[in-house]
């Protein structure tokens, strides 16, 4: 076990890797924001505006990559058994999709009722 | 054969058996602790049937006022809420501490006192949801709890919250069980015991605490939402201040949808072994079972809204949830059908514990073929609210659960106690059962689909429902007979010597193994497994029976020390409900000392003494 | 506190208690989910202001207020969050290096990092009420403050944990050996932030 131990963590990464991995994370914040700021913020153009239906999906985008590499190098699932990496995604996957639903049943229900119907 | 490590140091010389109202209370064997489970949750279990007699007294005649309308409110939700969660649940969790280590050939729990405050969780909360009694305020807005009855203004008492606080502490309990179960069965498995090895009674149990991780955080939520709204001013589910009571029945059947698989597949799992020990054959289709079961629980999480079809959701989500719900009759189908071809050409022992489990599987059958009827939406408009649901869910929750639950108690009683329950009483417990059940419940569909209406606490005598009534309250009447048989039965027993030998069905688990009841260390050695079913692999290999195991010292055998410190913490975690229920009186510090109480114990259980030193390969000691 | 040099056989050769926190937090994305559909669901139900992200006028004074949320403060609170994980993965690093230095070094910024995103939650929480933004006010309100507050309280509880961690540290008792505990708190502490990563854009940037 000590020995199987060693080498797992022999496969961790460096902290090279972490920290490039926190310049990423640190990077995409910063889109996110800046996003933000020419897609709604106070100089925002008609550019801003354009891209408007685009900012949601590019804003879930750029936060799933932060999850997901977090996940991968600071939480080691990319090296550690694919065990964890299984208990961790298969909740993920049934949240996600109970979000989704719980979110379109009840659009559907609000437009229903406002509808008169 | 492996064998442990026999070089601990600290490792006890003999373990005498350990007496006395203390050793309960600090206790961190899984043995121990499944007793505690088991008694109880029986207490409660009979607790919840004489509220059901209650209400079928007050249903026995037409305009009755044996009991008032809010005391009736009150009865139905204790009865629903009490089989639920405070019967059923923890009749299965009775079984999970007793049976998944012996059945997985390991020594205890993968953490024993997180086992430990789970019961004493769970036995908190289930106090607290009965406390209401004594205050004259009960929860009376149905096990459901659906909104806005729920809301300060429709329930200005205590009752929604002592079942609100209740049902929180309860979900800690339950949690906190789910992770230990989950992290046992998946490490402390004996050697050679792979994943499709393992007994069907486990893989079933594995599957529930998979549910029980994914569905109970989401009535957690529901439930601290519902209590910002009663003492914090929110309008979650209040559509004056924008909210709305539509999102409380979605967060509740995300929840108890799922819920439901964790009632019934427990029963499952039991069923499946007691089929195939008294037919002297393997359970017929292992993967196929496997795999259903996993299709079961996986679908569990699809079909939460086939119980608001009446909420008008529109087509595209009736039809997906119509679908996904008919769906599950497949793997429920192929199930049946295992349970079926384990019998056919077995040689069949019609004991105790094989009455119960075909009972099981006539009952079952009829409960789920009702419950494929509503999970079309025209039908289900009809039948929603009336009593063919309450039919339903009791030919699936009574008639399958229970009866596969009392299987399991004929079953392995034997190895709990070390005496056989009387076979003769036996029987007749479940001639009464199986007759008191049917006369209660068969009529329930025809008065249901006449029109009756569920939750109501009386009927006028021109609708025609009255002998109906009066067939379904004898038939309480036998049903509560049978089980003062049963407590003869085990009345009987107890004043009896020891005479359980220590396999007495001939199995094919490890349980069997050893001696009845088993030792605090389990197993002298820890078995080696090399297929499904290892003891008949064992006979056959012996030519015959195994002789009677001899009972070991279990000297050199490391167990976990005793604690009281689970105890404590437990007690931290049901004061801080009463704290934040009594916050508009006391100002927050209930909510305080209870929280400084719940870190005392925590720490005071991770740092204790000459605990977590000593691990030895076969049982965590955290 | 177990020694890691004891561990178990176990029938994956995992550890137990590892296994048990990753199980735990597979059971938090559901409390998670749960709270983030509150969140969205609620979303444009208000009945009255503040807003998050329009202007309001307050039926009171007749007053044209000011979109509540402010981006900033909470972007550097976001990067810190961030920026801790980096810094527990670090410490963690040297805790199984047995490098004493690196691990109280980053455990310390760490803490120092998690003690300013609860004290920015603090102030933005006390900042809201004060211009008019409670739980019984309007919608965006209770689903607002359920969701961050709930985080903020996995934040607050993470804290403890490391500071119990980095008071085993200072003992020397974080040996590599027993690396595990420490990592069994990175990892809860690593989930905490990821479930920022996730409310961050819904709360506040998505409108």
């Amino acid at each position: 076990m000590t020995a199987h131990v060693t080498a797992e963590e022999h496969a961790h990464p460096t902290p090279g890797t972490y920290a490039k991995i926190g310049l990423i994370l640190f990077v995409l914040t910063a889109l996110e924001v800046g996003l933000y700021e020419i897609t709604y913020g106070e100089s925002a153009g008609s550019f801003g505006h354009s891209i408007q239906p685009f900012f949601i999906p590019l804003l879930l985008f750029l936060s799933a990559i932060k999850f997901a590499l977090v996940a991968m190098y600071y939480m080691h699932l990319k090296t550690d058994s694919k065990l964890f990496s299984g208990v961790f995604v298969f909740p993920l996957i049934i949240a996600s999709v109970v979000i989704l639903a719980l979110v379109a049943l009840q659009a559907y229900h609000w437009a229903f009722a406002r509808s008169g119907g | 054969m492996a064998t442990t490590a026999l070089d601990q140091p600290h490792a006890h010389a003999a373990h005498a058996e350990k007496t006395g109202l203390w050793s309960w209370i600090t206790t961190v064997d899984h043995k121990r602790i499944g007793i505690l489970y088991g008694a109880t949750a029986f207490f409660f279990f009979l607790l919840g049937g004489l509220e059901a007699l209650i209400i079928r007294i007050q249903l026995a005649r037409p305009d009755n006022n044996f009991i008032s309308p809010e005391t009736y409110n009150q009865l139905f939700t204790m009865h629903g809420t009490t089989m639920i969660f405070l019967a059923i649940m923890p009749l299965s969790s009775m079984l999970f501490n007793y049976l998944i280590p012996l059945q997985i050939g390991a020594r205890d729990v993968a953490f024993p006192r997180l086992n430990a405050f789970s019961y004493w969780v769970f036995l908190l909360g289930g106090l607290f949801l009965n406390a209401g009694f004594l205050f004259g305020a009960a929860p009376d807005t149905g096990w459901y709890g659906y909104a806005n009855l729920t809301s300060r203004q429709f329930s200005p008492g205590h009752n929604v919250d002592f079942w609100n606080m209740g049902l929180q502490v309860l979900g800690v309990a339950s949690l906190a069980a789910a992770v230990n179960f989950f992290v046992t069965i998946v490490n402390m498995r004996a050697p050679g015991m792979t994943m499709m090895r393992m007994p069907m009674f486990v893989w079933m149990s594995f599957i529930t605490q998979v549910l029980l991780l994914l569905a109970f955080p989401v009535i957690a939520v529901a439930l601290i939402l519902l209590m910002f709204d009663r003492f914090f001013g929110t309008h979650y589910f209040i559509p004056a201040g924008g909210g709305d009571p539509l999102l409380w029945q979605h967060f509740f059947w995300v929840f108890g949808h799922p819920e439901v698989y964790i009632l019934i597949l427990p029963a499952f799992g039991v069923v499946s072994e007691v089929l195939p020990a008294f037919s002297r054959k393997p359970l017929f289709g292992y993967a196929a079972m496997v795999f259903s079961g996993v299709f079961i629980a996986f679908l569990g999480f699809g079909v939460w809204s086939h119980h608001m079809f009446t909420t008008g959701m529109g087509p595209i989500a009736d039809t997906f949830f119509s679908l996904s719900t008919m769906l599950i009759a497949i793997p429920t189908g192929v199930k049946i059908f295992n349970w079926l071809g384990t019998m056919w050409f077995g040689s069949l022992q019609f004991r105790t514990p094989m009455y119960f489990a075909v009972g099981f599987i006539a009952m079952f059958i009829i409960g789920g073929l009702s419950g494929v009827m509503h999970s079309s939406p025209p039908a289900d408009l009809q039948q929603n609210d009336t009593y063919f649901i309450v039919a339903h869910f009791h030919y699936v929750l009574f008639g399958g659960s229970i009866f596969a639950l009392t299987a399991g108690a004929y079953y392995w009683w034997p190895k709990m106690f070390g005496r056989m329950l009387d076979e003769g009483l036996g029987k007749v417990h479940f001639w009464l059962m199986l007759l008191g059940f049917n006369l209660t419940f068969f009529p329930m569909h025809f008065v249901g689909l006449n029109g009756m209406p569920r939750r109501t606490y009386t009927y006028p005598a021109e609708l025609g429902f009255t002998l109906l009534n009066q067939i379904e309250t004898v038939g309480s009447l036998l049903l509560g007979l049978s089980f003062l048989v049963f407590l003869i039965n085990i009345f009987r027993t107890s004043r009896k010597p020891r005479n359980a030998p220590a396999d007495p069905w001939n199995g094919a688990t490890l349980e069997w193994a050893i001696p009845s009841p088993p030792p605090e260390w389990n197993f002298d050695r820890l078995p080696v497994v090399d297929g499904r079913d290892p003891l008949w692999e064992e006979k056959r290999k012996n030519g015959g029976r195994l002789p009677e195991p001899v009972a070991g010292t279990g000297a050199g055998i490391h167990l976990p020390n005793p604690s009281y410190w689970p105890a404590v913490t437990a007690v931290g975690v049901a004061a801080l409900f009463v704290g934040i229920m009594m916050s508009p009186k006391w100002g927050p510090w209930g909510i305080v000392v209870s929280v400084a109480l719940l870190f005392f114990g925590l720490y005071s259980w991770l740092f204790e003494k000459g605990y977590s030193e000593f691990r030895t390969p076969s049982h965590g000691g955290h | 506190m177990t020694d890691h040099a004891h561990a178990l056989e176990t029938s994956t050769g995992l550890d137990s208690r590892k296994l048990a926190i990753w199980t735990f937090i597979g059971s938090e994305c559901m409390f998670f989910a749960t709270l983030i559909s509150n969140y969205l669901v609620h979303k444009g139900k208000s009945l009255v202001g503040p807003f998050a992200h329009e202007a309001w006028t307050d039926p009171a004074t007749g007053q044209v207020m000011e979109p509540i949320i402010e981006i900033p403060l909470v972007t550097v609170g976001t990067a810190l969050l961030l920026f801790s994980s980096l810094f527990i993965v670090l410490a963690l690093y040297g805790a199984q290096k047995g490098n004493r230095k690196m691990l109280l070094g980053w455990l310390a910024a760490t803490l120092f990092c998690g003690m300013f995103f609860v004290g920015m939650q603090v102030y933005e929480f006390t900042h809201f009420v004060h211009k008019g933004l409670t739980l019984s006010r309007n919608m965006f309100g209770a689903s607002f403050f359920i969701l961050t507050g709930f985080h903020g309280t996995h934040v607050t509880i993470g804290v403890i944990w490391l500071l119990t961690m980095f008071v085993l540290a200072l003992k020397g008792k974080l040996t590599p050996n027993r690396s595990l505990n420490l990592e069994m708190a990175a990892l809860y502490w690593h989930f905490v932030d990821v479930v920022w990563v996730v409310i961050f854009p819904v709360v506040y940037l998505i409108r």
